[in-house]
């Protein structure tokens, strides 16, 4: 058997990964990464937005800080998230795209002076502070109250994740590449590392480890259309479930976004319809307005995805070899406008689709996006069923975007929780030992073995590509946008069966090494657990919340439902995980659960919530001198690793 | 303008043509394994690009065909092979662009084998890094006081490093290396690239003898043949040869 020591290993090389990885290596732990692929390739390279954070420079952040990004998270999270974390990462947002600047990101600069903008579909002119020149500059994003989204041009993912990995270089921390943690290695309720298989040569390595972390990203290749990368597969989720005792949080939160080209997924930003692009059906017909009178093709990213999958239910979709979808029109914005100011829509255009968008419609449709639920932790990253294991980044459901998250709060919780949660990490390092016993780790890898040898040695039996595509169908039509009480029942039986059909997958290629169809064999079983975890989630969430819309229930529903789904698999012959609930504490939120914004407000409150607003009140009168950091620390006290407690300075405010 | 409800992406509706994939095949795991090519007929349909077309062919005709895809949307750099002669990105490559129907595949050359059309452009870029040491080196970097104002940078210099760190270390200037193909220590286009960008970088403060150090020979920036290999086929469109010639006449003023 062989097996490899180390006291913090990271299971993912995206963002999230390398930067526990360089908090280990930091605090002088021996580190070491594991990744499919090499680092530069994970998908946090595809981010072309931007990362929130505070830091107030731009004229259009004026006023900006720790207080409005936290109220943006909490209200995009449609009161679903953890309130106390949502401060620890507020608070040190600032302070990571600082560092990473350090570290060599090309963050773009304020240039003081004047500057053309279009602001609502207006031309205006905003004047950037000469004071300011040079410091890091912010663009406008969905659901925030300033301009707080960092950027490099339209590459912020790529050059983020280049300086990470550049960092981890330079440490010299060890990343194994092409090497899949297939199991978690536990005992007791401790985890002590991952049964690994290497992609290309099939052997199975142990590595024991102090602390484990998943920083595997999120599961959205389980749906059939996505933005996401191939390697989306949710696996570091799904060898948590697989314990047993490390419960998942939160599956059932699912993002779409409405505008995603077919049949590729790949994302068109929401600047084409900012800018004032249209959306028409199978009749050049211009639908939004019949739905939404009021915001068209603006209204909020949930509601556009939904009407647009309504009008294609009626028939109204353009027919294709890859399915229905609908047109993008942006044609009327004009030549010089699509080729200045919307230049990678015009490039993806043209490169995947072979048309032009200054004469062409682009075909589209919504689109999975978003993995907000993850393997369930508290504040400090370690998951609430074993000691030792943590998660970070997309992965996790740490829990800071809820039910639903902010553009450009993802690339920003990769860093922050990793430079967070990698200092719990290696606070555990230093007061643990590794206490796993060798036949606890052998039956554990014979366990994984048996696995992998029933596959091979089955001489026929289901194909895994047929199995794939059924799982990815059921969950695109009945546990998408819309979800009803009926579809997720015939999702969940339909999916069941699938999983005992999976159990008796054939492979055509009967080889241990490097070995495609064996990976998504694998890989196709676990994801199903994953799917009917989800499923069995949105099934018995009976309210509407953020991403998770049941037609049946439309209102947000506090009274009953202000809490996180966990989700354990408890046995391996189990078809369905068994459910359990973690209540949010109205009590102790800072700020009690309100109204979002959009639409009507049709929430059924809990009784906690209007005692909440008083006690808050109250408070806030009896301290009529304290600066805003004694008041929030009077309403929610936060823990924070020491080096992360400091003030963050603003140009103009200094840290008040 | 044509209807865009008929026309969407050029190719008629019905059936679409019988496109002949010739892959290079061959699986160093398997003992007594050979290279050999073999032929995949799939049928084209409209938007059809590289990355579908071989999916299929994994999914319906050979399970055991090997492929690197990671982000499928020319941003991760992972999927660069031979495209009937010309490095390129798989996944960004449609199908409707070659008219005989004939698409010839094969693996990069000049990097590690793994199996049929994936190679380990993941070791060799590593090396790379390691060599050419591609991170800042500076105070700022080793200790950030990240509480307060971030040191100020000018917008136009940002952009201008942002323009050189673009390269997605796909692996395509490699193997279209003429220098390469005779020098194995070759740095190649990809490493100078990266020197330009942290030479470029205020907050870098490695001076030009420190860089002739690295790339002040041979396998450095002096053996370039200047084939613009590198540049012809750079998937994102990058100054490679501005960016070497730059750099070769700051190396020759060092000694
Ligand atoms: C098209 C697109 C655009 C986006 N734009 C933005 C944006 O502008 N702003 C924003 O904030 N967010 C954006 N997001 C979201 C954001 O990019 C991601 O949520 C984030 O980058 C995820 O980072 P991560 O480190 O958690 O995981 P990833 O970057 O996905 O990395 C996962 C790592 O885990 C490894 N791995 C996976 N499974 C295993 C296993 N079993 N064993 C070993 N290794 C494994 C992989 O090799 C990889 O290295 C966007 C997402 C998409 C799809």
């Amino acid at each position: 058997m062989k097996v490899v020591y180390t006291d913090s290993l990271v299971i993912g090389a995206g963002l999230a990964g390398l930067r526990v990885a360089v908090a280990s290596k930091m605090r002088g732990l021996d580190t070491l990464i594991l990744s499919l692929i090499p680092a530069k390739r994970s998908h946090s390279a595809a981010a072309q937005g931007g990362m929130q954070a505070s830091l107030g420079a731009a004229v259009k952040g004026e006023g900006d800080n720790e207080d409005v990004h936290f109220a943006d998270t909490i209200k995009g999270s449609d009161w679903g998230c953890d309130q106390a974390v949502a401060r620890m990462f507020t608070h040190v947002a600032p302070k990571a795209v600082r560092e990473l600047a350090a570290w060599g990101v090309p963050w773009s600069r304020v240039r003081g002076g004047d500057h053309e903008v279009v602001i609502n579909a207006q031309r205006v002119t905003i004047h950037e502070k000469e004071e300011a020149h040079g410091l890091i500059m912010a663009r406008d994003f969905g659901g925030t109250k300033k301009w707080r989204t960092c950027y490099t041009s339209d590459g912020v993912g790529h050059t983020m994740l280049y300086a990470m990995d550049n960092k981890a270089i330079e440490l010299d921390i060890p990343i194994h590449e092409r090497m899949e943690a297939v199991a978690l290695i536990h005992e007791g309720d401790r985890c002590n590392g991952a049964i690994v298989r290497n992609l290309v040569t099939g052997e199975l390595v142990a590595y024991v480890a102090k602390a484990t972390t998943i920083a595997t990203g999120g599961y959205g290749r389980m749906y059939g259309v996505t933005t996401n990368a191939v390697i989306v597969e949710g696996m570091g989720a799904a060898i948590t479930l697989e314990t047993g005792k490390a419960p998942l949080g939160n599956m059932e939160a699912v993002q779409f976004h409405p505008t995603a080209i077919v049949p590729a997924g790949i994302l068109m930003t929401e600047g084409c319809r900012g800018d004032g692009g249209v959306l028409r059906d199978v009749d050049g017909y211009r639908f939004m307005p019949d739905y939404e009178p009021e915001k068209k093709e603006l209204a909020s990213r949930d509601v556009v995805s939904r009407r647009m999958t309504e009008h294609m239910r009626k028939g109204k979709g353009v027919p294709s070899p890859y399915g229905d979808h609908l047109w993008l029109d942006i044609t009327i914005l004009g030549k010089e406008h699509i080729e200045k100011n919307l230049r990678e829509v015009t490039e993806i255009c043209r490169s995947f689709l072979g048309i032009d968008p200054v004469t062409d419609y682009i075909p589209v449709r919504p689109t999975q996006h978003y993995s907000m639920g993850g393997v369930c932790t508290n504040y400090t990253g370690e998951s609430i069923g074993l000691r030792g294991l943590f998660a970070v980044g997309e992965a996790a459901c740490w829990d800071l975007h809820g039910f639903n998250r902010l553009g450009g709060n993802s690339v920003a919780e990769t860093v922050v929780s990793g430079m967070i949660v990698g200092e719990y990490v290696a606070d555990y390092c230093e007061k643990s030992d590794v206490e796993i016993s060798t036949h606890v780790i052998a039956d554990i890898m014979n366990r994984e073995r048996a696995r992998i040898d029933e596959l091979v040695a089955r001489p026929s039996g289901e194909n895994v590509y047929e199995i794939r595509s059924a799982m990815q169908k059921i969950l695109m039509e009945k546990v998408g946008i819309f979800r009803t009480g009926d579809k997720l029942q015939e999702a969940f039986d339909e999916l069941k069966e699938l999983l005992r059909r999976s159990k008796n997958i054939g492979l055509h290629n009967r080889i241990r090494s490097s070995n495609p169809e064996l990976v998504d064999a694998l890989r196709v079983q676990r994801m199903l657990k994953l799917a009917i975890t989800v499923t069995k989630g949105a099934l018995l969430r009976t309210e509407s919340r953020g991403a998770h819309t049941r037609e049946d229930y439309p209102e947000r529903n506090d009274r009953d439902w202000l809490k996180r789904t966990l989700a354990y698999w408890r046995n391996e012959t189990d078809e369905e995980p068994e459910i359990d609930y973690q209540p949010l504490d109205i009590k102790k939120m800072e700020l009690p659960p309100g109204f979002r914004g959009y639409g009507t407000d049709n929430t059924i409150h809990h009784p906690d919530t209007a005692a909440r607003v008083e006690e808050i009140k109250k408070i806030k009168e009896s301290m009529p001198n304290a600066d805003r950091y004694e008041i929030q620390n009077a309403l929610m006290p936060f823990e924070l690793p020491a080096k992360y407690k400091e003030k963050n300075e603003r140009i103009g405010v200094g840290t008040k | 303008m044509s209807d865009p409800v008929t026309t969407q992406t050029g190719t008629p509706s019905g059936k679409g043509r019988r496109l002949k994939f010739h892959i290079l095949r061959f699986n160093p795991q398997l003992p007594g394994d050979t290279p050999r090519m073999q032929t995949f007929e799939v049928e084209e349909q409209s938007g059809m690009t590289i990355f579908i077309a071989l999916n299929e062919i994994r999914e319906r005709q050979d399970p055991s065909l090997q492929f690197d895809f990671v982000c499928r949307a020319g941003i991760c750099g992972s999927c660069g092979m031979v495209i009937n002669g010309r490095p390129d990105l798989a996944c960004r490559t449609l199908t409707a662009k070659f008219t005989d129907g004939e698409i010839t595949l094969l693996p990069l050359p000049a990097f590690e084998l793994i199996g049929d059309l994936s190679v380990n452009t993941g070791k060799f870029m590593r090396e790379m890094s390691e060599r050419i040491e591609s991170w800042i080196h500076g105070e700022g970097s080793k200790e950030c006081n990240y509480n307060i104002l971030e040191e100020r940078m000018d917008p136009d210099l940002a952009e201008a490093i942002y323009e050189l760190d673009r390269c997605i270390e796909c692996g395509c200037c490699i193997s279209a290396c003429g220098t390469k193909r005779m020098r194995e220590d070759f740095l190649g286009a990809v490493g100078f690239m990266h020197v330009a960008r942290f030479r470029l970088d205020t907050r870098d403060n490695r001076t030009d003898d420190d860089w002739y150090e690295i790339i002040g020979d041979d396998d450095g920036v002096f053996g370039c043949m200047s084939l613009m290999g590198c540049e012809d086929t750079c998937p994102k469109d990058l100054p490679h040869q501005t960016q070497i010639a730059f750099l070769r006449r700051k190396m020759v003023m060092v000694k």
